[in-house]
C-alpha cells in the first residue's frame, strides 16, 4: 500500500466513523445547532447594550448627548404605566395604517392597469416617471397649503409616499407574469374584468407585497416628518419634543417605539403574505 | 364547405418581421379538418406549427388567408388550446385550475365542483384536488392541463405537444388516457407532436409539414383500427409501413431545416 493510498484509506475510515456518530444521535446534533444558532441572535445585541452602559458609566461617551440603556430604560417605565407611550403609538399608528391604505389601494389598482393596458401605462407613464423621483418631503409644504394643519395632510403625505412604491411595484408584477397564462385566459375567452381578477392580481401578488413592505418602510420615515409640523402627539412628534426640551432619554424611548413599530407592521405584513399567498409557500 | 367540414383553411400565410428581415413562417397552407377528426401534425422545429395553433385558438391573426371554423352549438367555447409545457396556474389549486372555463363561463362555484370531479377522476388527480401546483410532478401538472381543456368542453381541441416535456414513461400514460378520454367524447383535435410514435398511436391523419416557410408536405391518412393501445400497435406491421413512410417525408425536411438554419 502506497503513502498516499493509506491516507485516502484512512481518511475513508475516519469519515465513516464520524458518519456513524451522526446516524446514532442526529437529531440532539441539529437542535443543539439551532439553540446555539438562537443564542448568539440574543446575544449579539445584549453584548452591544452591555458595552454601552459600560462605556457611559466609564464616560467613555456623552451621556448627555448618548444616554444609556439604563437610564433611557428609567424614563420609558412611567410613560408605559401612565399610557402615555400608548397614546402617542396608537395615534402614530393610526396615522400610517390610513395614509398606507390611502396610498396601497390605488397604486395597486393602477399599477394592474398600467401592467395589463400598454394604452394605460403609455398615458400615465411620463407623469409617474417625472413625480417618482421629487423627495415626498419636498411635497409636504405644498400638501399643508392644500390639506391645512389636520390629519388629512399627515394621512395625504404618507400616502404619496407608499403610492409610488406600491404602483410600480404592482405594474413590474403584472409585466413580469409569464405570458402564456394571458393566453390561456385569452384563449377561454376571459373578459377584461377577468383578466384583473383570475391572471393579472393573482399573479402580481408576490411583487405587490415587495412594495406593500417596501411602502411600509417609506411610511415609517415619513410619520416623522408628518408630525413635525403641526402635531400634537405621535411618536414622531414625540421626537421633536425631546428635541425642542433637550430631553435625550425621551427621545430615545420615542425611536425604539417606532423601531417597535416598524417591526410589528413588517411581522403583519408576513403573516398577511402566508394567508393571501399560500401557492408560494415553496420559495421561502 | 362540405356538411361534415369542421375547419377549412385556405391559402393561409403568416408572416412576422424582426428587426432584420421579413420571416414567412406559414405560406399559403391549405387544410380541411372534418367533425370527429384526430389530426397530428408534425414537422421539424420552427416550422410554423404552433403558429398555425395560434391563429386558430384565437391568439394570432393570420397575414393572408382565410380561416373557417364551424360553431354548431353557440353555447359551448369554439376551441380551448392545451399549451406546450407548463400552464398550470400557479395560484390556483389542481380543482380551481381545471373548472377555470368554468368560472370563465360564470359557473357557480358547487356546480363547477361537480363537472370537475368527474374529469379529476378520470385523471387521477382526484386525491390532489386542493393541492397548489408547487406540490406537484411535472405529469401531474400535464395532466391538471389536458383536464383543463376537456372540462371547457369546447368544439374543437388544439394541443401543442402537451407531452413534449414529460418523460417516456409518463408520456406513454398520459397518451393512453388521453385516447381514453377522447374516445369518450369524439372531439375534433389538432395536435401538434415531434414524435411519430404518437401521431400514429393518436391520429386518424397526419400532416406532415415543410420546413420554413411552412406548407403542407404531406396527409396521411392513418389506417390502423381503433381502439389502439402501444403495444398492439407497435406489433403491427402496418405500423412498420407507416412510420417508415412518415420517417422519410420528415427526414427530407429535418436535414431541410438544418441546412436554412446554418445559411441563417
Amino acid at each position: 500500500m502506497s503513502l498516499l493510498e493509506e491516507h485516502v484509506y484512512k481518511n475513508i475510515e475516519q469519515m465513516n466513523i464520524v458518519i456513524k456518530e451522526e446516524e446514532r444521535k442526529p437529531k440532539t446534533k441539529l437542535i443543539n445547532k439551532a439553540i446555539i444558532l438562537k443564542f448568539l441572535t440574543f446575544l449579539s445585541p445584549s453584548l452591544l447594550l452591555v458595552l454601552w452602559e459600560l462605556f457611559a458609566r466609564w464616560g467613555l461617551i456623552d451621556v448627555r448627548l448618548f444616554s444609556s440603556p439604563v437610564m433611557i430604560f428609567k424614563t420609558m417605565i412611567p410613560m408605559l404605566y401612565s399610557g402615555e407611550l400608548l397614546y402617542h403609538t396608537l395615534i402614530s399608528a393610526q396615522r400610517i395604517l390610513l395614509g398606507f391604505i390611502a396610498g396601497a389601494v390605488p397604486g395597486v389598482v393602477l399599477g394592474l392597469s398600467m401592467g395589463l393596458f400598454p394604452p394605460v401605462r403609455a398615458s400615465l407613464m411620463p407623469m409617474v416617471a417625472v413625480t417618482f423621483p421629487i423627495p415626498k418631503l419636498a411635497i409636504m409644504p405644498l400638501i399643508l397649503i392644500i390639506f391645512g394643519l389636520g390629519e388629512t395632510s399627515k394621512i395625504f403625505t404618507i400616502a404619496i409616499g407608499v403610492f409610488y412604491l406600491v404602483l410600480i411595484n404592482t405594474m413590474a408584477g403584472v409585466l413580469n407574469i409569464d405570458e402564456i397564462y394571458l393566453d390561456i385566459a385569452k384563449n377561454f375567452g376571459a373578459s377584461p374584468f377577468q383578466f384583473y381578477t383570475t391572471v393579472a392580481f393573482p399573479g402580481a401578488l408576490p411583487m405587490i407585497f415587495a412594495g406593500f413592505k417596501l411602502g411600509m418602510g417609506t411610511a415609517l420615515l415619513l410619520i416623522v416628518a408628518a408630525e413635525l409640523s403641526a402635531a400634537k402627539a405621535g411618536v414622531g412628534w414625540m421626537v421633536w419634543r425631546a428635541y425642542d426640551m433637550f430631553d435625550i432619554e425621551k427621545m430615545f424611548v420615542a425611536l425604539i417605539t417606532m423601531a417597535f413599530l416598524g417591526y410589528i407592521f413588517s411581522c403583519l405584513l408576513d403573516i398577511a403574505e402566508k394567508i393571501v399567498i399560500p401557492w408560494a409557500n415553496n420559495r421561502r | 364547405m362540405y356538411p361534415t367540414e369542421v375547419i377549412r383553411i385556405e391559402k393561409l400565410n403568416k408572416e412576422f418581421y424582426t428587426r432584420k428581415e421579413k420571416v414567412v413562417a406559414i405560406k399559403d397552407l391549405d387544410l380541411s379538418v372534418s367533425e370527429g377528426e384526430f389530426l397530428c401534425i408534425l414537422g421539424p422545429s420552427g416550422c410554423g406549427k404552433t403558429t398555425l395553433l395560434r391563429i386558430l385558438a384565437g391568439l394570432e391573426k393570420q397575414t393572408k388567408g382565410k380561416v373557417f371554423m364551424r360553431s354548431k352549438n353557440p353555447e359551448k367555447p369554439l376551441t380551448s388550446m392545451v399549451f406546450q409545457g407548463d400552464s398550470v396556474f400557479p395560484w390556483m389549486t389542481v380543482a380551481e385550475n381545471v373548472a377555470y372555463s368554468l368560472r370563465i363561463r360564470g359557473f357557480p362555484s358547487d356546480k363547477r365542483l361537480d363537472i370537475v370531479e368527474h374529469y379529476l377522476k378520470l385523471m387521477g388527480l382526484d386525491k390532489f384536488a386542493n393541492a397548489f401546483p408547487y406540490q406537484l410532478s411535472g405529469g401531474m401538472k400535464q395532466r391538471i392541463n389536458v383536464a383543463r381543456a376537456f372540462v371547457s368542453d369546447p368544439e374543437i381541441l388544439l394541443m401543442d405537444e402537451p407531452f413534449g416535456a414529460l418523460d417516456e414513461q409518463n408520456r406513454l400514460i398520459l397518451q393512453q388516457e388521453l385516447l381514453k378520454i377522447w374516445d369518450g367524447t369524439g372531439k375534433t383535435s389538432i395536435f401538434i407532436t415531434h414524435s411519430i410514435d404518437e401521431a400514429l398511436l393518436l391520429a386518424d391523419r397526419i400532416m406532415v409539414m415543410t420546413a420554413h416557410p411552412g406548407k403542407v408536405k404531406a396527409i396521411v391518412p392513418v389506417d390502423i383500427p381503433r381502439p389502439r393501445d402501444i403495444l398492439s400497435l407497435r406489433s403491427s406491421p402496418r405500423f412498420a409501413t407507416l412510420f417508415r413512410e412518415i420517417w422519410q417525408l420528415l427526414q427530407e425536411e429535418v436535414l431541410k431545416a438544418k441546412t436554412t438554419e446554418f445559411k441563417a
